[in-house]
């Protein structure tokens, strides 16, 4: 038996999450006030996975970034990956918001959005 | 000079301004928002996180989007927006408000309206408002300035950073920094427990195994030109344990520690304010002690979601509206608000008899379970409230339906009193 414990980050409420392990690899969760917080916990423990937000550089001198976001939670492990390859990115303005940069990221089927759009510089 | 004149003008064009301008422009007054920055929507375009809108809009968007939606809300309304325009002065003139406002496009404009709506917002508390010891080096700055740096300007502050203060902008730049390589040593609190909410504490710091020191205080900040070290010590009955401190090297010491609201113009006119909140004391419609103008969001108290300033802002508006319509109430009696035991403080400061109000209120104490109380003078009880997890960083909400306060004489008041029932686990 072996016990983790967990901050929930699905609300503001931060449920404190206490998951028993058996010896056969199941778990059992408590502390959660809802059932989001179960399925957090459970991921947690087999396939942790976080929104990434960040900013990507824009071809303008008003603009020099924008915002962006993955559309669901990305495997913890390819974080990094993806922050390199936002950074490395050259966003040509006119842009909206909600308009997808990155399409299924490495086969994850997890989206990067603008969440800012920008017209075109002035002259 | 121009002249202009409006139903409503609202000072600040962030979330709070937003959502309250969309509500008066919706009720056909004409509406002006007038902010010092060129586009609306305040620090939300700068907070490009997730987590925001799980109460307002049923669900999760990052601070441009919050933004974005709000003013589609108010540009549809038929709000109009003064940017780039900064209220230098406010006077009360009775029935009419007097704005005197700058812009570098149009010079010195005077606008009057018939009621104002205060949404400035909070500045940062700094290294200043603090006496930390030290040098006077660069690479000193505040967390909310380094995120505008790293999430608008796109500029690095440093390559190696401690945090001073657990606030929630502090955590989330805590993580930010990490995803722009930029390696965190770690978050310094002075209290016993985090001022942050606990979900920033797990994803900002536990996913990156960032050290939280509490109850540690900064013993000084080194280096010649730019920062080079930090000196911490715990804290020991309120003073450092100096034979413990310890230097982190590091080239960025970013302050978490707060928020000041920006109350100049709300005093410079002859608004009360609460020492408790640093925000006007309002009464039970969120109007300040000066007839026609109204307080809403963090100019009023600091609130830990935006959620809350939207809904605070439109409920403020609602009155606002009235009051524009309907005339200044006839002088009506309200009953007094009091944060007694364990309860730093309550907003509004008054409740309208038989008005559904909300209240909003922060607890003193940390506590795992808890009961909030809203007694009449003799100890009536007319609320009773269950809560989990009571930590000071959390604001507490509590809705006094119109019929408890109804039959109250006008010379009730209403004490809110916190009864911890099991202590918390730090």
């Amino acid at each position: 038996m072996k016990k983790h414990t967990r901050i929930c980050i699905v609300c503001p409420a931060g449920c404190h999450l206490e998951i028993l392990e058996d010896d056969h690899g199941e778990f059992t969760v408590s502390g959660n006030t809802c059932p989001r917080g179960k399925t957090y916990a459970l991921n947690e423990m087999r396939d942790p996975r976080r929104v990434v937000t960040a900013v990507v550089p824009v071809n303008s001198g008003k603009t020099p970034y924008l915002p962006v976001k993955t559309d669901a939670p990305l495997p913890v492990p390819l974080i990094g990956r993806l922050l390199k390859k936002l950074y490395s990115m050259r966003l040509a303005l006119p842009a909206k918001a909600g308009m997808v940069l990155i399409r299924d990221f490495e086969g994850t089927s997890v989206n990067v959005v603008l969440t800012r759009g920008a017209e075109e510089q002035e002259r | 000079m121009k002249t202009e004149n409006a139903d409503i003008a609202v000072i600040g064009a962030g979330a709070a301004g937003l959502s309250a301008s969309a509500v008066c422009a919706r009720a056909g007054l004409r509406t002006l928002v007038i902010d010092r920055e060129e586009t609306p929507g305040g620090v939300l375009l700068q907070c490009i996180h997730n987590g925001f809108g799980l109460h307002y809009f049923h669900e999760e968007l990052t601070g441009p989007e919050y933004a974005e939606r709000l003013l589609e809300k108010a540009r549809s309304a038929g709000v109009e927006f003064r940017m780039e325009s900064a209220v230098m002065k406010l006077c009360d003139l009775g029935n009419e408000k007097e704005l005197t406002v700058y812009s570098g496009a149009d010079g010195v404009t005077v606008i009057r309206a018939k009621a104002v709506i205060l949404a400035m917002g909070c500045r940062e508390r700094s290294r200043g408002n603090l006496a930390i010891p030290g040098d006077r080096v660069a690479g000193v700055i505040t967390a909310g300035l380094a995120q505008r740096f790293l999430n608008i300007d796109g500029f690095l502050p440093g390559s190696s950073a401690v945090i001073v203060g657990s606030g929630d902008i502090g955590l989330i730049m805590a993580r930010r920094l990490t995803w722009c390589g930029i390696q965190v040593k770690a978050v310094v609190e002075i209290l016993p427990y985090p001022s942050g909410l606990s979900r920033n504490i797990a994803q900002c710091l536990d996913d990156f195994h960032i050290p939280l020191r509490l109850s540690t205080t900064v013993t000084g900040i080194h280096g010649r030109d730019r920062v080079e070290s930090i000196g911490i010590a715990p804290l020991v009955n309120g003073e450092p344990d100096l034979s413990r401190e310890e230097i982190i090297p590091c080239d960025t010491v970013l302050f978490s520690v707060g928020l000041i609201p920006e109350n100049e113009l709300s005093r410079q006119c002859g608004v009360e304010i609460n020492p408790s909140t640093n925000g006007a004391y309002v009464d039970g419609s969120l109007m300040t002690g000066v007839p026609g103008i109204f307080a809403c969001g963090n100019v009023l108290h600091v609130h830990d979601l935006v959620d809350f300033v939207s809904e605070e802002a439109e409920n403020c508006a609602a009155n606002a509206v009235g009051y524009v319509k309907n005339g200044p109430p006839t002088m009506e009696k309200q009953l007094r608000t009091i944060a007694a035991d364990n309860l730093s403080y309550v907003v509004p400061n008054a409740c309208r008899r038989g008005v559904p109000t909300r209240f909003y209120m922060r607890p003193k104490v940390l506590c795992r379970r808890a009961e909030l109380l809203v007694k009449k003078g003799d100890g009536t009880v007319l609320l009773r409230k269950k809560l989990q997890y009571v930590k000071p960083a959390e604001m507490i909400t509590a809705d006094l339906p119109a019929e408890s306060t109804a039959g109250c004489p006008d010379t009730a008041e209403l004490r809110f009193e916190l009864r911890p029932e099991e202590e918390a686990k730090v």
